[in-house]
């Protein structure tokens, strides 16, 4: 603790409730609040139901539901194997063609996503590959932005990676695959579900990307709840967003699980 | 098997840190690499396991050229200063590690292992993570992990560096007693501690500024050094700037009897003495001068003293009234103690 006397503690807790709670917390709040809701008139919302939920979770959302764990978990599970292969190879490069290969990385995340959105969009709209109209090209570009985040996570951990266990592996007569297998992706497993967490989130609440490129027949979560708030049911997108939000933190809390096993050895 | 370096030349961005080493390792003998950081150590060590590539030379393990091999495929055991030994893995999954690379059949795997942690005393210890073992356990289990390969060679690395000075000692007898156990190992030891060297090498090798300063046997580097850093080096030493006369030598206004063989009269050179074969009082090569500091030890007293401007240590036994700062005292060496340095000479001393 940086402040040592219990007045001074307090007074850092207060400041620190006063800027979290109405920026972080609050918000939060009215939107679970307003999922219940039939008005909000006054200052609390009024007519409390769990209708919002019923139409949150069944027909069109709970396929909106599935259709954004499917393409989070697609995209950042795709995201995690090339970051990671990406990550290890940069390792092996010479400062400057790893600077290179940084920047690459970076790009689908300095680009504006609607940018990267009508970049795949343009390009997979005919032949050779013609993904438009389907899934995958949603699939496609929530690859691309996540994959950023997952190599930069990722290539940050090998950098700490101590080179002691490899070449200590190296030594007892292990071949190259041998010691990535048994060695570095052990090693560098809390680093990499930590990755693949944060690619799931990112994915999950995707928006501006997805709505240049989604197909009728493949309409994420966030898609919905645009639409939903953009028609004026502000309270069945509250619902849905919710829904979201659980659906996310859920997932998050399964990995992080995962996580402390990992480096708890 | 043996270690030979072959003009071994290893540079980092055109830095020279290992200058063209020749140096040979006999089978089943223990080499100690003896020299301060950055003297190339450790880069010679790493060239015979495969980590660094010289930029030149060659290296050979037995009668094989391993220059152009994989570490993988160099067959040797080495331990580190910080052990490296696989967290996410049991004691004994990390020993096994090797086994396994190597397609070891399951059941030798299982009494090998069981083999090398009781040759390193951490049977009791197979089923822990390394986590939860002391840093002389963590130690003992990579010597396990490293022997349970059999191999020929056997590169350490500093290991005992992390380890503290009782724990250290201990572990000094203990890997003493394992190469006795496995006396066809040749082992390469590579340390910045001259007692580390002393005790447990057959020859040791002094490095310093990338290069090879000397190399023979414990004795013979006490005894005998050829030159002012490996007199410093190998044990303490008193380095005095002296002028070769004819029947001795000179330093300051005293007159020093010493075997002066192979010296040129007139010329200057630096004569070692060892701080424990100097005495206080009267004697033959007298030396007068005052006490600059005095520091107890236990059985021992060492009296640093300023004799024209140069400062003598003398490790005396215990004194039971020792002299103070500021007074005069007299120091004295017997002749056969004292060795002339004409190698080397300035920079120490």
């Amino acid at each position: 603790m940086l402040v040592h006397s219990r007045k001074a503690r307090w007074a850092v807790w207060g400041v620190f409730l006063i800027l979290f709670l109405p920026l972080f917390a609050l918000p939060l709040l009215v939107v679970v609040g307003a999922s219940f809701a039939t008005h909000w008139s006054g200052v609390l919302p009024s007519g409390m139901t769990t209708a919002n939920y019923q139409a949150a979770t069944r027909g069109e959302a709970l396929q909106a539901l599935t259709t954004s764990l499917v393409t989070a978990v697609t995209a950042s599970l795709l995201a995690l194997a090339v970051g990671t292969w990406a990550a290890l190879a940069a390792a092996g490069l010479r400062k400057r063609s790893r600077k290179v290969l940084d920047a690459l990385f970076v790009l689908p995340v300095a680009v504006p996503s609607v940018v990267v959105g009508l970049a795949i969009l343009v390009a997979f709209s005919r032949p050779p590959v013609l993904l438009n109209g389907t899934r995958w090209i949603v699939i496609a570009a929530h690859t691309v932005l996540v994959t950023a985040f997952a190599y930069q996570s990722v290539s940050a951990a090998i950098t700490r990676l101590d080179p002691a266990y490899e070449q200590a592996a190296a030594s007892l007569g292990a071949r190259p695959a041998t010691v990535l297998r048994r060695v570095k992706l052990p090693l560098l497993l809390p680093s990499l579900t930590a990755a693949v967490g944060l690619c799931f989130a990112l994915s999950m609440g995707e928006l501006s990307a997805t709505m240049m490129l989604y197909p009728p027949d493949w309409t994420p979560l966030p898609v919905l709840i645009h639409a939903a708030t953009d028609r004026g049911a502000l309270f069945t997108g509250s619902a849905i967003a919710v829904v979201l939000m659980a659906a996310t933190l859920l997932v998050l809390l399964a990995v992080s699980r995962i996580r402390t096993r990992a480096s708890y050895r | 098997m043996g270690i030979r370096f072959d003009a071994v030349t290893v540079a980092y961005d055109g830095n020279v840190v290992l200058d063209a080493l020749d140096l040979t390792v006999a089978p089943g003998e223990v080499m100690a690499l003896l020299g301060p950081s950055g003297s190339g150590k450790t880069t010679a060590l790493r060239a015979v396991a495969g980590f660094v590539r010289p930029a030149s030379g060659r290296v050979f393990l037995g009668d094989r050229d391993v220059t152009d091999l994989p570490p993988h495929r160099r067959g040797i055991g080495m331990v580190v200063q910080s052990y490296a030994l696989f967290p996410h893995l049991r004691v004994e999954d990390n020993v096994a590690f090797g086994l396994k690379a190597r397609k070891v059949p399951k059941a030798e795997i299982r009494t090998r292992v069981a083999e090398a942690l009781e040759m390193t005393g951490m049977a009791a210890y197979a089923r822990r993570h390394p986590r939860e073992l002391s840093g002389g356990q963590q130690q003992r289990v990579a010597i396990a992990r490293a022997l349970a390969i059999r191999p020929d060679v056997l590169l350490l690395d500093e290991p005992l560096s992390a380890l503290d000075a009782q724990l250290r000692s201990g572990m000094l007898a203990e890997l003493a007693r394992l190469h006795r156990e496995l006396p066809e190992v040749s082992i390469l030891y590579v340390t910045h501690d001259q007692v580390e060297a002393l005790t447990l090498a057959d020859r040791i090798a002094v490095m310093d500024k990338a290069r090879l300063q000397a190399c023979g046997t414990p004795r013979e580097l006490y005894r005998a050094p050829a030159d002012a850093f490996t007199a410093s080096f190998v044990g303490n030493a008193n380095l005095l700037p002296v002028t070769v006369g004819s029947a001795g030598v000179s330093f300051a206004d005293a007159e020093i009897a010493v075997d002066t063989a192979g010296a040129v009269p007139g010329a200057r050179a630096t004569l070692c003495v060892r701080p424990h074969l100097v005495g206080i009082g009267a004697g033959p090569n007298r030396l007068t001068g005052t006490v600059a500091e005095v520091q107890w030890r236990g059985a021992t007293h060492r009296l640093y003293v300023d004799v024209a401007g140069h400062r003598v240590m003398a490790d005396v036994r215990e004194l039971r009234e020792p002299p103070a700062h500021g007074d005069p005292v007299t120091v004295h060496f017997a002749p056969e103690d004292a060795v002339l340095l004409t190698a080397g000479v300035g920079g120490h001393g």
